[in-house]
């Protein structure tokens, strides 16, 4: 018998933390007590009142919150639909990455954690942890693979100056997944005091849900932005690139439950979904175990995992959180993808009109705009989940 | 009675289990190793299923275990070079490993195949306690094999009888909570193995991580039935020339023979 989840209810995984049949928690045994103790513990800190005003005011006074939501007046046009940015370029450090550090650093103070683990891609998880880890007084180390170390000089010069210690991942394809398992023993190793950060929604249960709702604050913005501007909360369309997908299982978070808004997803396709050099995980991946929850995984016939490519760190992973398996499979969600040339296009694009130069990774998630078949009614938001100055060295190369 | 139940019923004490990780150094040394790893004295031997994303092992194996998939190492290709394995092994073979190349194979065929091949017992790190009570475990036991659990000295007791009450053929007793290959503090340890024998658990219990020579060997045995050696082998093999020749060293040396 399995324990699966059998109503379609996206926001609440089942008590083993499935959503449908993805999720659970594979892990070995030396990680059992700090998983357990995180299981009974974060949902009963996440509501509590204390926390709550805790987290918020951080989010608020520290972290900028709420952000913006812009009309892209000259976008809209071009594309003949009504197309909002949810500014999560503006948070600090540049990313939304840091709405999920900082419900996790309080946590982690809460249950009495001294040391923090992460890892990173593109290193904007790595900057938001070790920024809060400042913030907090707490001993930072990131995991970053070596080739990520490479391509994101700058954020691994920014966690540096923040006090943080960044290990570089040598094993595998010396990216994000390597940067995962790196982390993920070190924790073995160290477990009692020390808490992992997990950056994306995914990894073993609770954290797909746990990362899910602290980013969820960006669709409850929307919604209360929406309706302000619009008089109606609900947009028909969101759209957000994925690679473990938090910015949008936060972006999707309060719209899952409402089936007329469409939740696209867009992944990196690399130089094509079918050339070899891809991060398409649901169009080539098949049913698997990565990092501790079953899910969609980019993989040989022999279960071996695949090294994925995307011009953009933060996306070159070869798993996706398990609520976007589920989005997936359920057909709840749109999941398209682009290349790494539609991307840099769409970087250059969105520069030049809009006067916000985003993050690569985010370039993906317009570049599918024109492909959606948009009425002149339709209200669009996209999140934009990151700023691009930590790729202005691949934008020069191609100016 | 499965043979590791023989195993342990005649011998209590000093049972050498060691971890060689299929298809290293060479595609076809794994029948080769099994075979010097029993002619030299080990009691059981545990076979790794490389994989990619090995989490819990570190560096020595996880390099060994992308040296094999480079050779071309698959479980196909593993229960091929088991298939005749019966032949010649007569001790206990238990096999090690992570689900997801499993689930890729099957995992009704995996246990299938596994028992056909004459493999007695299976050791699956993630694999968590609720996984295997409310789907995999009925697969295994219906096939007749063992399955070993891990437990670290962070396991509370209830959960430790659990699991202790699920294995069969033997408890893999974990020294620390750490990675494969780390070396460790006896002290500690030896208070955790303590426990563990004033429990009165069910299966006998073997150490692994961090035993790697005689002195680490003889020091767990004072506690319990036996343990396993896995990274130091490894890097023996890493190192040596001639796999018979470094086996039969690096077990003499374990031994005290």
């Amino acid at each position: 018998m399995q324990v699966f989840n059998t109503e379609l209810n996206y926001q609440n995984p089942s008590i083993e933390g499935y959503y449908g049949e993805f999720g659970g928690a594979y892990i070995p045994e030396m990680l059992f007590k700090n998983v357990e103790t995180l299981k009974a513990e974060y949902l009963k800190i996440m509501q509590d009142p204390a926390f709550i005003a805790e987290v918020d005011a951080l989010l608020k006074d520290y972290v900028g919150r709420p952000t913006p939501l812009f009309f892209a007046e000259r976008l809209s046009k071009e594309i003949g639909a009504n197309i909002y940015l949810k500014r999560e370029d503006l948070c600090h450090t540049g990313a939304h990455k840091i709405n999920n550090t900082i419900g996790q650093i309080v946590l982690a103070k809460r249950l009495g954690k001294t040391k923090i683990i992460a890892e990173t891609g593109a290193g904007q998880h790595g900057v938001a942890t070790a920024t809060v880890c400042a913030l907090k007084g707490m001993e930072c180390v990131v995991y970053m693979g070596e080739k990520d170390i490479e391509r994101q000089a700058p954020n691994v010069a920014r966690m540096k100056i923040l006090g943080a210690t960044v290990v570089p991942a040598k094993s595998g394809s010396k990216t994000l997944k390597d940067a995962t398992n790196e982390a993920i023993r070190a924790w073995i190793n160290e477990p009692n005091e020390t808490h992992y950060i997990i950056g994306s929604v995914v990894g073993p249960h609770p954290y797909p849900d746990m990362v899910a709702r602290f980013q969820s604050v960006i669709s409850k913005e929307m919604r209360s932005q929406l309706l302000e501007k619009l008089g109606n909360e609900l947009p028909t369309h969101v759209v957000a690139c994925v690679g473990g997908g938090s910015n949008a299982a936060g972006a999707f978070y309060h719209f899952l439950n409402e089936p007329s808004v469409a939740l696209v997803a867009v992944e990196a396709a690399g130089h094509g979904v079918y050339s070899g050099l891809s991060a398409a995980t649901t169009q080539l991946g098949t049913h698997g175990i990565l990092h501790g929850s079953k899910s969609i995984v980019m993989q040989t016939s022999d279960g071996q995992v695949l090294e994925p490519h995307s011009i953009s760190a933060g996306l070159d992973y070869p798993g996706i959180g398990p609520l976007h398996a589920f989005l997936y499979e359920s057909k709840r969600g749109t999941f398209l993808s682009a290349t790494d040339e539609e991307a840099l296009a769409s970087a250059f694009h969105i520069s030049q009109i809009e006067g916000i130069i985003p993050a690569l990774e985010t370039a993906h998630a317009f570049s599918v705009l024109p492909k959606l078949g948009l009425k002149p009614s339709d209200v669009v938001v996209v999140c934009l989940s990151g700023r691009g100055d930590k790729d202005l060295a691949t934008y020069m190369e191609h100016l | 009675m499965s043979r590791l139940e023989n195993l342990f019923k005649e011998q209590s004490k000093r049972v050498l289990n060691v971890y060689c990780t299929a298809g290293y150094p060479h595609l076809n040394s794994t029948l080769q190793i099994m075979e010097s790893l029993q002619a030299n004295g080990a009691n059981i031997i545990e076979l790794g299923m490389p994989y990619s994303d090995p989490l819990a092992d570190g560096e020595v194996i996880q390099t060994s275990s992308l040296h094999a998939l480079s050779n071309g190492m698959t479980l196909q290709v593993l229960f091929e070079q088991l298939s005749e394995m019966r032949k010649t092994i007569h001790i206990p073979v238990v096999l090690m490993g992570y689900m997801n190349p499993i689930l890729q194979f099957g995992f009704e065929a995996f246990c299938t195949r596994a028992k056909e091949v004459g493999v007695d017992g299976l050791i699956l790190p993630d694999l968590p306690l609720f996984e295997f009570e409310n789907s995999y475990g009925k697969t295994i036991k219906d096939n007749g094999l063992d399955f070993i659990f891990l437990v670290t000295p962070e396991t509370p007791e209830q959960r430790l009888r659990k699991l202790d009450s699920l294995s069969s053929g033997f408890l893999y007793a974990v020294s620390s909570s750490a990675t494969t290959g780390k070396d460790k503090d006896f002290s500690q340890v030896a208070v955790y193995l303590e426990r563990l024998q004033k429990m009165n658990l069910k299966n006998p219990i073997l150490v692994g991580f961090g035993i790697k020579d005689k002195q680490s060997f003889d020091a767990v045995n004072e506690f319990t039935q036996g343990a396993i050696i896995g990274s130091a082998y490894i890097n023996a093999l890493a190192k040596g020339e001639d796999v018979g020749e470094t086996t039969k060293q690096f077990l003499n040396g374990v031994l005290g023979n």
